[in-house]
């Protein structure tokens, strides 16, 4: 893979070194162009290849947050006095919440409920402003449709805060003893943009997609097709074949790396803290674990719909469940952590965000690029052996 | 109706001759359906909690005790300097850090006020946000004991307090499993209607045995009733496979009745079907078809409500969650099996997924021409 690398720079020029005039030679640049041919006249194919990671990067950047912001909600208000109007206008005022109905009793909250057309019900009880006045003391009640525990979950507590809010400014003057005053700084992310996570999370993505899924594919589509067996009597060695069939998605894979980290910095603004050498560096590493994975899928499968099959149940859901980025790991059951560390994409996802969003250098990194590294090479000298198996 | 019914008997042949469709068919709902729901919660626990003590008093430990009691904390490490906790943020060993200053109990109890400094790592916008006011609300409830020992109230509570209190509908374990394990099966059905009908055709395509068809005198409509009907059938199948699924490993019992599901599920099928269809009348190759579905059933997936709130979206893309019928289901879905919603709740809904099947299955068979 390392003569690949720089065969790929120094083409043009001749090369000194014999072995790597031999990737070199006619027939292997022969190959790779045939490659570009298949890929470039395929512009259905190329446009989506190319679209996919902007889109992701919109609809991740801008649409996916799991913030929650305008909620729909309404209020039951048996007291309407001045206190409660007073919280109601505070709670609609805020991002969190827009109140959509108004409710006069407890009956209408089912059915409203079940049409799903509210989240939330606060409810007042009568005399709300006489009991916070005289008794110091008055209620609330939040009923949540918790059929999503999450957003439940959140509503109450920023409802909650809300409400917290307005009742400090009644206390404001009174000035109470043995205050604990809490400052809170948001490190790295101070806007709290969805962004900042998902930008690293579309980056292993696409790279996972493009490379894996689309490398078995074409191998195998030779395959079906009956094609592989007319090149593979060609006097080109095998394996030059089948890396004459990864150079193409490695280049494409780098358009993909630099329209990604164009986006979310001009159009995301989710800058690049560290170096930008070292991130493209591991991008190029990932691309490259994830061009070997796809190798070792096309070596075991002989039809595309199976190769499909296994680089999507088998790479890409993985990927996108277990790599951290849409759902924490810590939560997960402990079988499932396990092996959570045998997916590439956990140990990028890590490395994008601690160079991108951290600005750490590789001292920080290392091990988790040591163990992309790793995992390559058992890749390809995987597929090589079972490539050379099945030749025999 | 007799070249239907021949049209049928080949269709079903081939897929249950073909291996790798029965693995799709079967393996792959039951790994997402069994994984899935366990590693899809985002319920806020064991959030790595590192206390920076520059106090050292009693107060400060009572502090920190309170705090890991309470179950959202976990305490990872517990040390006198502030570089070291940073340290901690940066290799993801903590997600936030609680600095308590020197004199931080004598400035409570002589000068009436003191202050604790957090510092949360923001990279998760969402879980910063939880954790931090967690934290808050922790502080201020130990905030709450100290005055209360060291202030003798009167009888009556000098501070007007709002009290908050909460019911939550329709899933009172708050159990994530029941959110997500409806939609998954969305997804689902959704995956096998669109990428194996389209794939199907477009094999046919591929190898040429589609000019066969085309040279007999197979209707059009026959043809792509033809290819509706076998998946039609098996998208109702992995349903009850995974209802069956879902009931067995989950508990999940919808509240609703099934006839419901299977009525829209039914009218979902045809419509997606169609989209399917309508994939595979403008590829040409089966590579082409499998990167341009994924690619449609990715954005649906991802803006229909599945994983995130729709409210919270921007209009843009709340405009396209209503031409995605994915929503749709995924929505019908949790009313019926959480809420137990009826047909007549869900009746807008059909219609609407009725009107896109309608619009998607005309065009398909507008555009599929005989003729190559």
């Amino acid at each position: 893979m390392n003569n690949l690398i720089s065969g790929k720079r120094t083409s043009g020029k001749r090369a000194p070194n014999a072995a790597r005039s031999a990737w070199l030679s006619g027939p292997f640049i022969g190959f790779v162009r045939k490659e570009f041919f298949h890929i470039i006249r395929d512009k259905r194919t190329l446009f989506i290849l190319l679209v996919m990671p902007i889109v992701q990067i919109i609809i991740f950047g801008f649409a996916l947050t799991n913030e929650v912001k305008n909620s729909s909600i309404a209020v039951l208000d048996e007291s309407k006095d001045e206190a409660t109007a007073g919280l109601i206008q505070q709670i609609d005022a805020s991002n969190y919440f827009t109140v959509k109905k108004t409710f006069s009793s407890v009956q209408e909250i089912e059915p409203e409920f079940k049409k799903g057309s509210i989240k939330m019900v606060m409810v007042f009880p009568r005399n709300f402003a006489e009991d916070l006045k005289h008794f110091n003391k008055a209620q609330v009640q939040l009923i949540s449709d918790a059929s999503d525990p999450n957003l439940a979950n959140t509503m109450n507590a920023f409802a909650t805060s809300i409400i917290m809010d307005y009742q400090n400014r009644i206390n404001n003057d009174l000035k109470l003893p043995y205050t604990i005053k809490t400052e809170v700084r948001m490190l790295y992310n101070p806007q709290l943009k969805g962004a900042y996570s998902f930008v690293p999370g579309v980056m292993s993505m696409v790279l996972m997609l493009i490379c894996t899924m689309m490398t078995a594919i074409t191998i195998v589509k030779e395959k079906e097709l009956g094609t592989m067996e007319i090149m593979l009597v060609s006097p080109l060695q095998p394996l030059k074949i089948v890396v004459a069939k990864a150079v193409p998605y490695l280049l494409l894979s780098v358009v993909n790396i630099s329209t990604i980290l164009l986006l979310s910095i001009y159009v995301l603004d989710v800058p690049i803290q560290g170096s930008l050498l070292l991130l493209v560096a591991e991008s190029i590493l990932f691309t490259l674990t994830s061009l070997s994975l796809g190798l070792l899928i096309s070596t075991g499968t002989d039809s595309q719909q199976t190769a499909m099959f296994i680089s999507l149940t088998g790479m890409f859901l993985p990927t996108v469940m277990l790599s951290g980025f849409m759902f924490p790991i810590e939560n997960m059951p402990l079988p499932l952590q396990i092996i959570s560390n045998i997916v590439p994409a956990k140990w990028f996802y890590f490395i994008v965000k601690s160079v991108m969003i951290k600005g750490v250098g590789i001292v920080s990194i290392w091990k988790e690029t040591l163990i992309l590294a790793g995992m390559t090479l058992f890749f390809l000298l995987l597929s090589i052996r079972k490539f050379k198996i099945r030749l025999a | 109706m007799r070249t239907l019914k021949f049209l049928l008997q080949k269709e079903f042949r081939q897929i249950f001759r073909d291996p790798a469709i029965l693995r799709i068919i079967f393996i792959m709902p039951m790994m997402q359906l069994l994984f899935l729901p366990m590693a899809a919660d985002y319920e806020m626990k064991n959030i790595k909690l590192t206390v920076v003590d520059h106090d050292h008093s009693s107060y400060s430990q009572q502090l920190v005790s309170k705090i890991t009691a309470s179950g959202y904390f976990k305490l990872n490490n517990y040390t006198a300097s502030y570089e070291t906790a940073l340290e901690d943020i940066e290799h993801e060993k903590s997600d936030l850090i609680l600095s308590i200053p020197r004199r931080f109990e004598k400035d409570l109890v002589k000068e009436n006020e003191s202050k604790v400094f957090m510092a949360v790592n923001a990279i998760n916008g969402v879980k910063a946000n939880l954790g931090g006011a967690y934290l808050n609300m922790i502080i201020q409830d130990f905030n709450r004991e100290v005055r209360l020992k060291w202030v003798q109230f009167p009888r009556m509570n000098p501070e007007p307090a709002i009290e908050v209190t909460y019911s939550n509908w329709f899933n009172q374990l708050m159990n994530y499993k029941f959110f997500m394990v409806p939609g998954i099966l969305v997804v689902l059905i959704t995956m096998v209607g669109s990428f194996l009908a389209t794939l199907n055709i477009v094999k046919e395509k591929e190898i040429g045995t589609i000019e066969q068809i085309n040279v007999t005198p197979i209707k059009k409509h026959h043809f792509i009733l033809g290819k509706l009907i076998p998946f039609w059938i098996l998208g109702l199948a992995i349903l009850t496979l995974g209802l069956v699924i879902a009931r067995l490993f989950y508990g999940i019992i919808p509240a609703g009745y099934f006839y419901t599901i299977y009525v829209f599920a039914a009218v979902y099928l045809f419509s997606i079907l169609g989209l399917g269809l309508l994939i595979s009348n403008y590829t040409s190759n089966q590579q082409q078809a499998m990167l341009i579905s994924f690619f449609m059933m990715m954005v649906f997936i991802l803006l229909s409500g599945l994983y995130t709130s729709i409210d919270s979206m921007p209009g843009w893309a709340r405009m396209i969650t209503q031409l995605n019928p994915v929503t749709y289901f995924v929505e019908v879905m949790r009313m019926v099996v959480l809420k137990g919603s009826g047909l007549q709740d869900i009746l807008p809904q059909i219609l609407t997924v009725l009107a896109m099947g309608l619009f998607l299955n005309s065009w398909a068979i507008f555009s599929y021409h005989k003729r190559s």
